[in-house]
């Protein structure tokens, strides 16, 4: 089980748990705001831009070639981007904390 | 509409797609209070339709896999589905739709998003073959793996070289298919991308074993055995076990044809979603509407589309008056190549291909109209994607030589003229 916390463009703090998937799927199912996944998770739409606390980068890990490619030139982009739905639910990122991008 | 007048009000939604889904999300979230009720004819727990003729044909997926949203959202935000339920008619007086179980169902709002169906070709000996299978639907994409597992020489025949055509073609020679593709016109996308993508979507099916088939009309399709017939208006015939066609939808009008509802190119609506009957909406496909980046009306079949009217008709129907503004975008995924399409290109004189350096098949098109950029296709090259994205929504000139220069950076700085 990990839970994670997402941190909106309003500042609304939602934390979820879960333990296998996508965490832009566990944004989808659980509405947070600014997290779309129109494509369902296919890194072609770019709607579940976050940015990921600090200290969580490494388990996190770098973003993938296309998905860098994708975030690169979006708005808001800095060394703690990601879409999220690259970033697979684990034990591991028990307590993440994502921030929603602009 | 303020929040305090709508706790008693009812929502009704046709269609439990990614408009649909979608807009009943949208509407909660902007603050309906009263009763959304999603109905659609298929009984599957709604889907994500674009990996039916990608991954999840692809594979032995379960559609659980795919799905728009958890079963427990729907709970969670208290938006009832009603599945494997046909709306048989809408009753503009009453302001109800009557069910196939003859029951109706008051209602306060009214969401067409009724989607599209195959279009069935004029091509004899279709109707009531069940070899012959179309892909729109969860069903039918389970069909399809179903038939390949069943065939024995695992010949198919696809008809149709537009996205869905070439995806199912895709995956089908993923699963160990051997498949014939019959296109009518004489390149594959012709009917959306430059020359330069569809050469490179033939060469790229041809070098994984698809036999490609331009110039290539189908007449008739017979039926013997366990085999099917393709015959050619040139007089060719090819064997298949099963065929797979893939040429265009049919929009599902009649709903909005028996309410009387304004009809063109699709059902009218005006920048708010709205038809011509100011509580009923309509989204997606089914709709023939205004896009104010081309100036022009048109009907657009993409999940971008279907999701923004979505939003738009939901912050309307709650009292803010928005108006649709978006670009279109659309992506397929075939073998290991991503395209990504940004923007619509119909009407360019003019189009430039920027090949990346060191990299074979990573390219992108550019669509222009004088100097003006309208659309770009980017192929396994997503900052292509992104940074068209950016230059059209910004009205930004783009430097042509330096464009079409391997050498030069590609960077927004490096490429652009000026921002408008």
């Amino acid at each position: 089980m990990a839970k994670i916390t997402f941190i909106t463009t309003e500042n609304e703090r939602i934390t979820l748990e879960s333990t296998s998937g996508s965490v832009m799927q566990l944004a989808v199912d659980n509405d947070v705001k600014g997290i779309d996944g129109n494509c369902g998770g296919v890194c072609s739409c770019a709607t579940c831009h976050v940015h990921v606390a600090e200290d969580f980068m490494p388990k996190v890990g770098p973003a993938g070639e296309i998905e860098m490619d994708m975030l690169e030139f979006e708005d808001g982009f800095d060394d703690f981007s990601r879409l999220c739905c690259q970033i697979e639910i684990s034990e591991e990122l028990d307590g993440l904390v994502l921030k929603v991008a602009q | 509409m303020s929040q305090q007048t709508t706790a008693d009000k009812v929502c009704v939604v046709i269609g439990a797609s990614h408009g649909g889904v979608n807009f009943a999300f949208a509407l909660r979230r902007e603050g309906w209070e009263g009763s959304i009720i999603i109905y659609d004819s298929d009984p599957e727990l709604p889907y994500h339709r674009p990996p039916l003729s990608k991954a999840y044909l692809a594979s032995d997926d379960s559609l659980d896999q795919h799905l728009l949203r958890s079963a427990a959202s729907y709970e969670k935000e208290n938006i009832k589905l009603r599945l494997g339920v046909k709306v048989e008619k809408i009753e503009r007086s009453a302001k109800a739709v009557i069910l196939n179980n003859t029951k109706q169902q008051r209602y306060d709002k009214l969401v067409l998003a009724t989607g599209a169906r195959p279009l069935l070709p004029p091509i004899e000996g279709i109707e009531a073959n069940a070899k012959v299978l179309y892909l729109r639907n969860a069903s039918d994409a389970a069909g399809i793996r179903a038939a390949l597992a069943a065939s024995k020489q695992k010949n198919v025949a696809v008809i149709g070289g537009g996205y869905i055509g070439l995806e199912a073609a895709a995956s089908l020679n993923k699963l160990g298919a051997s498949i014939t593709l019959f296109e009518c016109e004489d390149r594959l996308l012709s009917r959306v991308t430059a020359p330069a993508v569809s050469d490179f979507f033939h060469k790229l099916h041809t070098q994984k074993g698809v036999n490609i088939l331009t110039n290539k009309r189908v007449d008739a399709i017979r039926s013997a055995d366990e085999t099917q017939t393709i015959v050619c208006n040139d007089g060719t015939q090819y064997l298949a076990d099963f065929v797979v066609i893939g040429v265009g939808i049919r929009l599902n009008l009649e709903l909005a044809l028996a309410a009387k509802l304004e009809t063109g190119d699709g059902i009218i609506v005006n920048p708010q979603a709205q038809t011509n009957d100011s509580d009923i909406y309509a989204i997606g496909d089914c709709t023939y509407h205004y896009n104010p980046h081309y100036d022009r009306h048109m009907r657009l079949e993409s999940v971008q589309n279907a999701v923004d009217q979505g939003k738009i008709a939901a912050q309307n129907i709650m009292g803010k008056a928005v108006a649709y503004d978006a670009l279109p975008w659309f992506w397929s995924d075939q073998y290991d190549i991503k395209l990504q399409m940004v923007g619509l290109s119909q009407g360019y004189d003019e189009v430039l291909v920027r090949r990346e350096a060191n990299a074979d098949s990573s390219f992108s098109v550019w669509y222009f109209k004088g100097t003006q950029l309208l659309a770009v296709d980017a192929i396994n090259f997503a900052k292509a994607y992104v940074l068209g994205t950016r230059f059209i929504k910004a009205g930004t000139q783009v430097d042509k030589a330096k464009l079409v220069d391997p050498s030069e950076a590609f960077k927004p700085q490096n490429l652009a003229l000026s921002e408008a």
